[in-house]
């Protein structure tokens, strides 16, 4: 018994002798693919994405419905009998008006109506895309604003440096949720036009914009100094005193080395992202209907909680489950690429 | 004693006892705080600045002016009653002159005595202020002119003239006016004392002359009406005494938990409308604590008659044709709540004959939408395929009714959207002909009972202001022939009010024929009681009357 281990060891270590050393890329997604937690965040965000993609095919070949045309005068076959999409209340002085609960029968109705007669599942399916589309594209554009600014502000340094980092911390300074509000109520009326940049109200790139913008500073003062703990190391001094270009230096030795903290952020960022975006539309100044997202989805159920609140509970666990998926996995991406919160979470 | 002698000496005796119960009796119900709720506070709290339903209710008593509309139930509280004037004035001059006979004995809530300068000041004040409504509602008052150029230094000098002596003010018009006691009636109209700063007072509450006063205002929670200690009921009509002590009106509760505190006894009354969710439940559990009424209003949806694709009349009528009224009605909360309508005047009001021409089967009245001949009028305006925008204001019911009108607008051709706006500033927004709003769902309710008040203010030459945010006129609509019909009606009104409504009733269906609004209903109002609120009287000109009702 007691030699097992030894044997195992030796033999562990003749492999390695024999395989090539890995690359730290390698390494890193050799630990995430170790970690279950993550690998099962990542399937479950995964089944979500590809759920959302399919809306169309749902909408038109299962649930043979429009989600996004009225269809309050509507009726649909529920247990071989016709029923009223929108049914008006008969009881006491007949007041309002209660849509379709959830039938739980996939082609027809599965989750019921809204208060417009429409397809709650097809809806969820169609603002997830929308959902997704938003956080996801508006990750992309925070991260590479953030990284420009980041690389600038921490390499130049001086006035270059002042003059960014503050600009970002005023950014910063405000509450933002307050200033994607403010962004949100100023721009949903007339747009964007500046330059070259135009963005059309009611489109889904205003949101994008907003939210790609409001968390610029977030991202941008750890990257910022990482860059000046860089700046300072041989290898980029070497490259200096043999006259390498400021680019070059930039884009070839710096930004690979920061390439990992914008990797972790990615996750976090879709996710803090899509709480944002479902902020926004949840009070009407992001996705505007008849397209949805899942915050407009729960704006729609608000109305509905006390007799059908599965039209809000059903967005409301898809954001709980996207947000838990991409934390999890962002924690995995973090273990995974930066040793010092292994050290630190081990 | 005989036998009929007795019984009548016994009638007469309980008529005594009742009649002498009767005070009483409305003593015992004197006192205690009725609780009202907003989810928020309506402005300023100044009556010459404020312009909401919300705060108007409440002047009626806390001030008076020269005349009033009555505090009776129904439409009798369209009647116009003397209230700081001792009787209704008799029009001089051709109807150019009115001599109002001040009451004496009045006292404003801090104790002054009123006085014919009061009177003069407060009219001054309308134009000091800027008034909402001075141009368009006191613009005729001798005067006025000057003081619409200059606001600081106006005197209506020649206008509106004080003798002391006689204890009368006299108001010099410009021109016969047959509204001109409706103007005066509602609060711009107001007399405050003579010393009210010449601005907007906002938050800080002004002494009025009626049964209550304003003691406190915080617009972020509560506004708060005591009795007038100096108040003596000197007209049933025109100003009562009420029953609560106080009125506490108390802001920034949701819809939802609004309806939850009237449930519980927590609160009386609520001025937002139940949330689509809970009116089945008011409507069962509750049912003897609520009350529904017709308004003299309407939902409609403008459409701007001077950008494309409602520029051509066929498009304009085509979105008309094409709504399902019934739809909209459903999406307010079903026919208890709303009856379908396709004219401007609503039901019931001066002028109203039933009309609907964008029917199946026009006539008197809508019975279903017409798809069909909305698509081809689309066709014939070869406007089909344009983009139109919606604008409607981000509250459950008018981004339903925005949701519902994109599929209609989509359905016969359109490439339709919606745009949701906060409540702030969609009004005016859609106003203002810098942001070429296309379409856009809006509510307009009556002023006074005048069918003026609908087609003159929104769809005449006079209330088109291209460029501002305060153009009632939402679709923009000046068609001259139709606006010289209005100016005939209006100076017929002075002479001969009924036949001047004939003349409105023809208005009324050239401008629905033209089109430059849709619609939608008429819409009824639920006033949702706590149980303890007894004596429910309904004013068609402002509502549930707060104070005449008891909660002890």
């Amino acid at each position: 018994m007691t030699d097992l281990p030894v044997t195992t060891e030796v033999g562990q270590g003749a492999a390695a002798q024999e395989r090539p050393a890995l690359g730290p890329w390698a390494r890193a997604l050799r630990k995430l693919v170790a970690d279950r937690a993550a690998m099962g965040a990542l399937g479950l965000f995964v089944l979500i994405v590809l759920a959302c993609l399919a809306a169309p095919l749902y909408a038109t070949y299962v649930a043979n419905t429009d989600p996004f045309t009225s269809n309050i005068d509507g009726t649909t076959m529920v247990d071989g009998q016709s029923v009223a999409l929108i049914e008006p209340s008969t009881e006491g002085l007949g007041l309002g008006s209660v849509p379709l609960g959830p039938t739980w029968d996939i082609r027809n109705y599965f989750l019921g109506a809204d208060a417009q007669g429409r397809d709650v599942a097809s809806r969820l399916l169609y603002g997830g895309r929308n959902s997704l589309l938003i956080a996801g594209t508006s990750t992309i554009l925070c991260l590479v604003l953030a990284a420009l600014t980041g690389l600038i502000a921490g390499f130049f340094g001086g006035m270059i440096d002042i003059v960014i980092s503050r600009l970002l911390d005023v950014l910063w300074a405000f509450p933002i949720y307050l200033l994607a509000i403010s962004l949100s109520i100023v721009l949903i009326t007339k747009g964007f036009d500046i330059g070259p940049i135009s963005i059309t109200s009611g489109s889904l790139e205003l949101p994008i914009f907003i939210i790609g913008i409001v968390y610029v500073p977030y991202v941008a003062r750890p990257i910022r100094g990482q860059v000046l703990a860089l700046k300072e190391s041989e290898f980029v001094l070497a490259a200096i005193g043999l006259g390498v270009p400021s680019y070059r230096i930039l884009f070839r030795d710096i930004l690979p080395n920061v390439m990992t903290t914008l990797i972790v952020f990615v996750p976090l960022m879709v996710a803090i992202n899509m709480l944002t975006e479902s902020a926004l539309s949840f009070l009407s100044i992001g996705v505007q209907p008849p397209d949805a997202s899942w915050g407009t989805i729960i704006q729609d159920g608000q109305d509905l909680i006390y007799t059908r609140p599965m039209v809000a509970i059903a967005p409301g666990i898809a954001i709980v489950l996207s947000v838990l998926a991409l934390n999890i996995l962002g924690d995995g991406v973090r273990d995974a690429l930066d040793p010092r919160a292994k050290l630190r979470f081990r | 004693m005989t036998r009929t002698t007795w019984l009548m000496g016994a009638v007469a005796a309980a008529g005594l006892m009742a009649a002498s119960l009767q005070p009483a009796a409305a003593q015992d119900h004197r006192g205690g705080i009725m609780r009202l709720l907003s989810q928020s506070a309506g402005g300023s709290l100044d009556p010459k600045i404020n312009y909401t339903l919300q705060y108007w209710t409440m002047y009626q008593y806390v001030y008076d002016g020269l005349v009033t509309f009555k505090h009776a139930a129904g439409s009798e509280g369209f009647t116009i009653v003397p209230d700081l004037a001792e009787e209704m004035p008799t029009p001089q001059d051709g109807g150019k002159t009115y001599v109002f006979k001040i009451r004496k004995g009045i006292k404003f809530a801090d104790g002054r005595e009123l006085t014919v300068k009061d009177v003069v000041a407060s009219f001054q004040r309308i134009f000091k202020v800027s008034t909402p409504t001075a141009g368009s509602f006191y613009n005729g008052i001798v005067g006025a002119d000057a003081c619409l150029k200059t606001p600081a230094t106006c005197t209506l000098d020649g206008g509106v003239v004080a003798d002391e002596a006689a204890n009368t003010v006299t108001i010099h018009l410009v021109a016969p006016d047959a509204e001109f006691f409706d103007k005066l009636a509602v609060p711009h109209g107001v007399i405050l004392p003579a010393d009210t700063p010449a601005k907007d007072m906002g938050s800080t509450p002004i002494v009025g002359t009626g049964a209550y006063m304003f003691a406190a205002y915080d617009p972020n929670k509560q506004l708060k009406a005591v009795r007038n200690p100096y108040f003596k009921e000197w007209s049933k009509d025109a100003q009562p005494d009420g029953y609560p002590d106080e009125v506490h009106y108390d802001f920034g509760l949701t819809q939802e938990a609004q309806i939850t505190a009237i449930e519980n006894g927590q609160a009386d009354w609520t001025l937002d409308q139940p949330p689509p969710d809970r009116l089945a439940e008011i409507g069962s559990k509750y049912k003897s604590q609520v009350h529904i009424n017709t308004l003299t209003a309407m939902w409609y949806a403008p459409m701007n008659v001077n950008i494309p694709p409602f520029n051509n009349i066929k498009a304009r009528q085509a979105v008309n044709f094409a709504i399902d009224r019934n739809a909209t009605v459903k999406l307010f909360g079903g026919k208890v709540l709303a009856q379908p309508a396709c004219q401007v005047l609503p039901p019931g009001f001066p002028g109203y004959e039933p009309y609907c021409p964008y029917t199946k089967n026009p006539g008197t009245k809508w019975t279903a939408p017409d798809l069909a001949k909305a698509r081809e009028l689309v066709k014939e305006s070869g406007t089909a395929g344009q983009k139109v925008t919606i604008i409607v204001q981000d509250l459950t019911v008018d981004r339903s009714i925005g949701t519902y009108l994109q599929s209609v607008l989509k359905a016969i051709g359109y490439d339709a959207s919606v745009k949701a706006l906060s409540q702030n500033i969609q009004f005016t927004y859609i106003q203002n002909t810098n942001n070429k709003v296309q379409i856009s769902v809006s509510q307009w309710y009556q002023d006074y009972p005048a069918a003026s008040d609908f087609l003159n203010v929104l769809l005449g030459c006079g209330t088109f202001h291209p460029g501002s945010d305060n153009s009632p006129n939402i679709a923009g609509f000046c068609d001259k022939d139709i606006q010289a019909k209005m100016d005939a009606a209006l100076a017929l009104g002075v002479t001969d009010p009924a036949a001047a409504n004939k003349q409105w009733a023809v208005i009324d269906k050239l401008t629905t024929d033209q089109s430059p609004v849709a619609v939608l209903f008429t819409p009824k109002y639920i006033d949702f009681l706590s149980k303890r609120v007894k004596n429910y009287v309904f004013n068609a000109q402002y509502y549930w009357q707060h104070t005449a009702s008891w909660i002890q």
